[in-house]
Formats: structure tokens, C-alpha cells, sequence
């Protein structure tokens, strides 16, 4: 029975652990990770790299439940967006520095995930993807309907940028962003913090083999909500500065499509890398942001087909990839006897 | 009396279409395991394919009804051979998100030919207007679209249950392994039976044709309310996926009839709760979990 769609992690960090080189690694990439964030915002125009680091956030957080648990969630517009909404409303009303609006976004956004994760979790596998969509497009009408509140078609229209009266914060998207992007780095590190906690390690049992993890005791189900309720609030960490950057809120943030597109960056990235979240964002915020400029507007046109592409051809992602690609030849090195058969982590072949 | 009877006429001709699709969904997934994201995309297609045959061929609805289903039939059996057949070995959600991409392309591909707007379509005279039964007056096209998918589903449930196609297509869906070892080539029915269901989502789109807005957008909300109808159903269930796509129409209209706002969100309530009660689904078996 295929459980999961890629279970390579736990295999890849077992190999990482045995050839010992996984830490000084593990310091470059942070370090060039961490140097690429500030400098994007000379590279490219400054709103642009807000919304790759946020969709980066977005994608880590459904990473976590895709990759570590196991759990399709097509459903995550849901939270991106009543974060983004949350986040907005705070802000307009309230007057407090945006970071704290965000942080009530979040907080929200879980407390709205905890019943859909409920009631998702007695469902896995494709059903659990399709009652997560299913909720999604419900809380899309609420959002559609009580357009008393969310200003329905039109969105949440002019979402100030509070910062302690520090001016160049409010006004300039480019300090923006450095003033922004220290929620969104807490986020990511959060992600990373939770996939490898002994807490992360029972979801990646609970991904490989779920009748197993439950003979050993474990409560499965209150471990996917928990991981369910923590994806959604990273996710709204995303939304809500998404928000505040556009300082506008559309309905799209709660449609379906959204919560595709974060799949497709997922997915392109690679399932299960947590990295593989911020190359997929990249790519396809460029992309998106190359297509709307220069005239173009069939840009579903353009995603599904790299959906379709993906799927077909290239299910491991970007990283997934390099990843495998890196393992096979640290293998080869250090024991020059084995296949790359024997790397090859069972990734999704048939 | 007779308000009331007209919603229940209005839900069950909405719940046709939800029926037809519905029964191709899970026949579909049945047999391949595959849950098709593209279905309402293929709904769409059928109502536009009815919609440009009238308009070009003049091919009324009745020619449309056998039509378009053959034409979808054929192009299913395409999209099976070119994309779905690589992907069945692997986890479905591969599947379900290969088909998830190639409703966003054939979506926008409808939308960049015939552009956002509705294109018109007219059934034919005799089904337009109002009929007067036993005092009530009802629209006459809505009865005749129940009565006909009524007719294609007892169709669909014969042929499932008196031929030996039908035999075959049944146990693949619930015991593939013991099908296999009993000698039965379960491969060489995958291929029409998704060209199967793709017809039946395309005959519920003519059908739809001129009661709803013919849009290339139509496919969308449609397709996450199948996917509610058959998780109310039981997605392992054919008789499941009927009922509930009858039952989710009529909570639609009576919903629109006396409290609008709701109408969409009471769906998904209904949703969660056979999820709460019955997570198998109303006419779902535990077993049939992938």
C-alpha cells in the first residue's frame, strides 16, 4: 500500500548521519540561505521579494504536513487567506504595529484549523486532500459572503503598515521587507525546528508506516492535528505578512487556486526538503511576476502545464534532486563498492 | 405545497448533473484508483462542446446527448493514454494532481478561446416553458432532466449488474487482487472505463447546458462539490455517489430557497457531518480506504 507521497527524508538524514559531513553543511547552506534573503530585495523589486519569502513560509508550512506527515492538504488557502483577512481586519481597527497583526492572524488561523483538522484527519490519502479542498472552498464562501467584514469581490481595501512610527518601515517596500522578513526567517525556523523534534520524528513514523507508529502507542490522530494546527499557523505567519505588504487582501488568497499553487511550489521545490519550499517560490513568483509584465494572461496556462511537467517527470523537485544526486555521490566515495541502487531512497518510483 | 415542490424539482434536476459526474468519478476511481480532478473541468467541456455544436453544426440537445458524450468518450481515452496511464502504479495523489494541472490548462484554454462570458444555448421548444401536473406547475425542462439521468442510472446500474462487462468492472473495484488471480485482464478495462466516466461528466455538462451559465469557469466550484458529494457517498460506493449527488442537489436548492447566503456552506456542513458520524461515507465500507 503506497502511504505516502515520498518518504526519502527519513532514509536521506539516516545516510547524512552516517557520512558525519551533514553539520558543517548544514552551517554553508544556512549562511548562504541567510545572505540570498537579504540581498533579494536589491535583485528584484522589492514587493516581488516580500511575496517570495512569503510564499517560501507557505510552502515550508505545507511541507511539513506533505513531506514529514504524509497529509495532502489542498485545503491551505484557508488559512493563508483568513490569516491574510485576520491580519488586515487587526491592523485597520487596532492601530498596533503590524508585526503584532500578523502574530493575530496566525494565532487565528489555528484556532480555525483545529475543526478542520479534526474532522480531516479520519480521512488519509486522497480523501483527506479532497475534505481539506472541500473545507477550503467552504471557508472561500464565508469569506465570499460576509463581505460585510471582508468587503466581499472588492477585498479588504487599505491595510495600513504600522511600524512604531518608524517612517521608512510604513512607506518604502524595501525596508519593509528587512523589517518583515525576521517573522518569516522565526517561521522557517520554526518549520525546521518541528521536523526534527522527537515530535517530528513520530510524524515521519506516523508518514512510513501509520498501523506501526499506532502499535507503538502513539495517539496518530492527535499527532496530525497537532502537526495540521502548526502548519496552519505558519502558513498564517505568511499570509498575514503577504497582507500587510500588499495592504490589500483579495478574495483569491482564499481560493482554491491558492492553495494549488502552493502545492506546485512544494512539489517543484521537492516534497519533503524544506529547502526545495524557498527555490519552488522563487521560481514561480518570478515566473508569475515575468508572465503578468509582460502582457500575458493566461498564467494557469503556464502553471498547469508545469503541474503536469512536474508530476510526469519530475516528482523529486529541485532539491529532491540535488539532494539525491549529492547522497549517491557522497555513497560512491565513501564505499565505492556499492550501487547507486543502495542510495537511491525509496522515492516515489513505482 | 407547491413552492416547495418546485425546489424539490429545481434540487433534483441540480442534483442530476452532481449524480452523472459523480457516477463517473467513482467508477473511474473504482477501477484506477484515481481520484479526477479534471472531472468538473470535463463537465465544462461537454457544456461548451453542446454549446459551439449548436452553434456551428446546429446540432440540437437531443443529438448534443449522444454526441457529446462519444466526442468526450474519445477524448478521455487521449488524456488516459498520454498522461494518467504513467502515473497509476504510483501513490493517487499523484494522479489527483496531474489532473489537478490539466484542469487549470484546459480551463484556460476554453477561457482564452470563447473568453468569460456565457454562450448562449436554448433547449429545444418542447422542453422549454412549464408543464401542469396534477395541479402543480413545474418547469419542464428540470423534470426532464431527472427523468433522464434517473434513465441513465438505472442504465449504468444494469449494465453493471446484468453484463459481464459490468461483472468485471464491480469486482475490479472491490477486490482487484482476487479479480487478477480468478484470470481477469483488469489492465485492459482501465482505458475505458475513464473514458466511461469522462463521458458521463461530459453528458452531464449538455444537460447543463442551457440551466446554467455556460462559462469556461463552470467546472470549478462544481468539481469540489463532487468531490464533497462523493465523500458524503462513500467514494468506494456507485450506488453512494447517485444518492448522494441527488441528495447535495436538493440541499443546494432548498438551500438557495430560503436561506441564500448559506446555500454553498451547507454543503460542506453536510460534509463534515458524515465525516463526524460516518467517515466511510453514507453508503461507504471501511475497506474501500486507499
Amino acid at each position: 500500500m503506497t502511504q505516502s507521497v515520498v518518504r526519502q527524508t527519513s532514509v536521506t538524514e539516516a545516510h547524512a548521519a552516517i557520512v558525519g559531513s551533514g553539520s558543517r553543511r548544514r552551517w554553508i547552506l544556512l549562511a548562504t540561505g541567510l545572505v540570498a534573503a537579504l540581498a533579494l530585495p536589491w535583485l528584484v523589486y522589492p514587493p516581488v521579494a516580500m511575496d517570495i519569502a512569503a510564499m517560501a513560509l507557505f510552502a515550508i508550512a505545507l511541507d511539513i504536513l506533505i513531506g514529514y506527515t504524509g497529509l495532502l492538504s489542498f485545503g491551505h488557502s484557508a488559512f493563508w487567506g483568513s490569516s491574510a483577512y485576520m491580519t488586515g481586519l487587526i491592523a485597520t481597527h487596532y492601530g498596533v504595529p503590524f508585526p503584532v497583526a500578523v502574530v493575530g492572524g496566525a494565532v487565528f488561523a489555528m484556532v480555525l484549523a483545529l475543526p478542520i483538522a479534526y474532522l480531516s484527519v479520519r480521512r488519509s490519502g486522497i480523501y483527506f486532500a479532497m475534505v481539506t479542498l472541500a473545507f477550503g472552498q467552504m471557508v472561500y464562501f464565508v469569506g465570499y459572503q460576509w463581505s460585510g467584514l471582508t468587503g466581499g469581490e472588492n477585498g479588504l481595501q487599505g491595510v495600513p503598515r504600522r511600524f512604531f512610527g518608524i517612517e521608512l518601515v510604513e512607506t518604502e517596500s524595501f525596508y519593509f521587507y528587512y523589517a518583515a522578513l525576521p517573522i518569516l526567517l522565526l517561521g522557517m525556523w520554526a518549520a525546521w525546528r518541528i521536523v526534527h523534534s522527537p515530535f517530528g520524528r513520530v510524524l515521519v513514523a506516523i508518514r512510513d508506516n501509520t498501523p506501526r507508529a499506532r502499535a507503538l502507542g502513539y495517539d496518530v490522530e492527535k499527532y496530525k492535528v497537532i502537526a495540521f494546527v502548526l502548519s496552519a499557523g505558519l502558513t498564517g505567519l505568511a499570509g498575514g505578512v503577504f497582507a500587510i505588504s500588499h495592504g490589500f487582501v483579495a478574495l483569491t488568497t482564499l481560493h482554491w487556486t491558492t492553495s494549488g499553487e502552493v502545492v506546485l511550489i512544494t512539489l517543484l521545490g521537492g516534497i519533503g526538503t524544506l529547502w526545495g519550499g524557498i527555490l519552488g517560490a522563487f521560481l514561480v513568483v518570478m515566473l508569475a511576476d515575468y508572465l503578468a509584465s509582460s502582457g500575458f494572461d493566461g498564467i494557469d496556462l503556464v502553471t498547469g502545464t508545469v503541474f503536469v511537467l512536474v508530476v510526469l517527470l519530475f516528482r523529486r523537485g529541485i532539491w529532491g534532486t540535488v539532494h539525491h544526486q549529492w547522497l549517491t555521490w557522497l555513497q560512491r566515495r565513501t564505499s565505492p563498492r556499492r550501487t547507486q541502487a543502495d542510495a537511491d531512497p525509496a522515492g516515489p518510483r513505482p | 405545497m407547491n413552492a416547495v415542490l418546485q425546489y424539490a424539482v429545481q434540487g433534483l434536476a441540480a442534483g442530476s448533473f452532481y449524480a452523472l459526474a459523480a457516477l463517473g468519478l467513482a467508477i473511474i476511481f473504482g477501477v484506477l484508483g484515481v481520484v479526477n480532478f479534471a472531472h468538473g473541468a470535463f463537465y465544462m467541456l461537454g457544456a461548451v462542446t453542446a454549446a459551439v455544436l449548436l452553434d456551428t453544426l446546429g446540432l440540437t440537445l437531443w443529438w448534443s446527448l449522444l454526441a457529446v458524450p462519444v466526442l468526450m468518450f474519445v477524448f478521455g481515452v487521449v488524456v488516459e493514454r498520454l498522461f494518467v496511464q504513467w502515473l497509476l502504479r504510483l501513490d493517487p495523489l499523484y494522479n489527483f494532481l496531474l489532473t489537478f494541472g490539466l484542469t487549470l490548462v484546459l480551463v484556460e484554454l476554453v477561457k482564452q478561446k470563447y473568453g468569460v462570458s456565457g454562450l448562449p444555448y436554448k433547449p429545444p421548444g418542447i422542453l422549454q416553458g412549464r408543464a401542469e401536473l396534477a395541479g402543480v406547475v413545474l418547469p419542464r425542462y428540470q423534470l426532464f432532466v431527472f427523468l433522464f439521468s434517473v434513465a441513465i442510472c438505472v442504465l449504468v446500474w444494469l449494465l453493471m449488474t446484468r453484463t459481464r462487462v459490468g461483472m468485471i468492472v464491480r469486482a475490479s473495484t472491490e477486490k482487484p487482487e482476487l479479480t487478477r488471480a480468478l484470470g481477469v485482464n483488469v489492465g485492459r478495462w482501465v482505458t475505458p472505463v475513464f473514458g466511461f466516466g469522462v463521458a458521463l461528466a461530459g453528458l452531464a455538462g449538455v444537460l447543463a447546458a442551457p440551466f446554467r451559465a455556460i462559462t469556461a469557469d463552470m467546472g470549478n466550484n462544481f468539481a469540489i462539490i463532487l468531490f464533497a458529494v462523493v465523500v458524503i457517498g462513500g467514494l468506494g460506493s456507485i450506488v453512494g455517489a447517485v444518492v448522494a449527488g441527488f441528495l447535495v442537489g436538493l440541499v443546494e436548492a432548498f438551500g438557495q430557497a430560503y436561506a441564500p447566503t448559506f446555500a454553498q456552506i451547507l454543503i460542506f456542513v453536510l460534509m463534515a457531518l458524515i465525516i463526524l458520524v460516518r467517515p466511510a461515507g453514507l453508503f461507504g465500507r471501511e475497506e474501500a480506504t486507499r
